[in-house]
């Protein structure tokens, strides 16, 4: 009868969520318990060195023309050597949001997002990070990649012997 | 010493343990729903207000206290103030009836564990659930906002529909225990409580228990998802949690009455009465907790039916029954 069916209806839900009861809840306590993050989340900001030991960043303003929310700001300058750095370099972190475009843009890998979220403050102004508060000493995600290794640089040696280039082909003879 | 002063003093300590007891319990039992609610739903409750949680409701009421007081504009200030008081009240003063323990003797003069054994108890606990409905419908009305007019008006239809099947799940009770005071009923329960003698009738105060107090699955008029919050939109800071208090004090309450009138209230074998009674509310609290967690909520014209069409057919007939076989026995 529709009776008794509904009645084990209702039977069966309320033997389900007595079940629930007694198994281990599946909440994760945070401040016992930091869950690891993915090394792509995206939270502070970092500027990173290349292998060699020098900044990375070159003072393009490409990371700050894609900023959606214009927080970052530098200069551009050239030191004797030919190199281009930037002098300072301000990101306003009440502004950002952590959107990655700026890792995106970087050509050098120099701006990186990182998965320090735990950046909280009660004052707003403490927030603008200048490039001391920003400069790390290693290579952040990437630890191999120097830009000046690629581009930017004359070619001393024989073909085939930069970064990445292959050896040129003998065209005249049959090896493949 | 004077009886008479003696008495007194007995019965305002009674007073004070009782109601100590019922407001601290009902606070408390926020703060287990929310945690058994949890642990139901697979998540931890609050555990963050000191040791397991436990400060939870002194958290959650000095954060109602320091809320804004408005009565929003329009409205109509006193009957805005008072609502939540009624229902407040109405819920405690049950309490009075209830014997939640066997009578103790001191020095030679007993002493009832209950506040007053009055002879027609019964009726007095069914008049203050239809008080109760004031308290709500006026809510609903004093807020001059359509929703709350709306959630209630349809709590106090659903209450008042209710209140219907409740007395007459409770006539097989009276008819058994052969008097309207909740203290003979407690005593003419002696070799079984009257829920094996009555199944149907404890389903059907159980089912109108749950309505009348708009606990799921007849929640519709304070659901948060449909209308807003019901009659209670309005209302903020220590007026809500009036509200929510007398809505926990009458599930403390309802667990009493089912232990009371179907469990044999402080009857049990070898454990001290208080603790009984107080086992058996925590048992009828469980499932009501357990059916908040279970259930979806019935729409508003499936519960009018079930409640005109299902239940108080299926009480008359257990009171025509009940009747029947009582005088067949005798």
């Amino acid at each position: 009868m529709g009776f008794i069916r509904a009645v084990q209806g209702l039977s069966e839900a309320l033997a389900v969520v007595l079940r629930h009861l007694f198994r281990r809840p599946v909440t994760e306590e945070y401040p016992e318990y930091k869950r690891p993050l993915p090394v792509r989340s995206r939270a502070r900001i970092i500027l990173t060195r290349d292998p060699d030991g020098d900044e990375r960043c070159v003072a393009c303003f490409l990371c700050s023309a894609v900023c959606p929310v214009t927080c970052i700001s530098m200069a551009g300058a050239e030191r004797e050597d030919g190199r281009r750095w930037a002098p300072w370099f301000r990101i306003n972190f009440a502004r950002c949001i952590f959107c990655g475009f700026c890792e995106e843009a970087c050509p050098t890998l120099a701006i990186q997002l990182t998965p320090d979220f735990e950046t909280c403050t009660y004052d707003i102004l403490p927030l603008v990070a200048e490039k001391e508060d920003l400069l790390v000493d290693h290579g952040g995600k990437n630890h191999d990649y120097n830009f000046y290794r690629h581009a930017g640089v004359t070619t001393l040696g024989a073909k085939g012997t930069h970064i990445n280039e292959a050896p040129p082909v003998d065209l005249k003879s049959n090896l493949p | 010493m004077p009886l008479w002063i003696l008495g007194l003093i007995f019965l305002v300590i009674k007073l004070a343990a009782v109601l100590l007891v019922l407001l601290l319990g009902a606070a408390y039992l926020v703060y287990f729903e929310r945690r058994l609610l949890g642990f139901m739903q697979v998540r931890l409750g609050p555990n963050r207000a000191g040791p397991l949680g436990l400060l939870q409701p002194l958290a959650d009421t000095v954060k109602l206290l320091l809320k804004e007081d408005f009565v929003p504009q329009g409205a109509d200030r006193v009957i805005f103030r008072y609502a939540p008081a009624v229902v407040a009240a109405m819920a405690l003063l049950i309490f009075a009836v209830v014997p939640f323990g066997r009578g103790w003797t001191y020095d030679g003069k007993p002493i009832p564990l209950v506040i007053c054994d009055l002879n027609v108890g019964v009726l007095f606990v069914i008049a203050l659930t239809s008080i109760s409905v004031y308290g709500v419908a006026l809510g609903g009305w004093a807020s001059n906002n359509k929703y709350s007019l709306l959630g209630g008006i349809r709590a106090a239809a659903q209450m008042i529909s209710y209140e219907i099947a409740l007395g007459l799940a409770l006539i097989p009770v009276v008819m058994l225990a052969g008097s309207f005071s909740l203290v003979d009923i407690t005593e003419a329960q002696t070799p079984f409580p009257f829920i094996l003698l009555q199944p149907v009738a404890f389903v059907i105060f159980f089912i109108s228990g749950l309505a009348e107090m708009k606990r799921i699955p007849f929640d519709l008029p304070e659901a948060e998802n449909e209308l807003v919050a019901g009659y209670h939109t309005e209302y903020s800071g220590m007026r809500f949690g009036l509200y929510f208090i007398g809505e926990y004090v009458s599930m403390i309450i309802l667990g009493s009455l089912v232990a009371v009138f179907f469990l044999g209230g402080w009857r049990g074998p070898y454990l001290p009465p208080i603790l009984w009674f107080i086992i058996k509310v925590g048992v009828s609290v469980f499932a009501l907790i357990w059916f908040r967690a279970t259930f979806p909520r019935l729409r508003y014209d499936q519960l009018m039916h079930f409640g005109w069409k299902v239940l108080i057919p299926l009480a008359l007939f257990n009171i025509i029954v009940t009747g029947g076989v009582m005088l067949a026995v005798s």
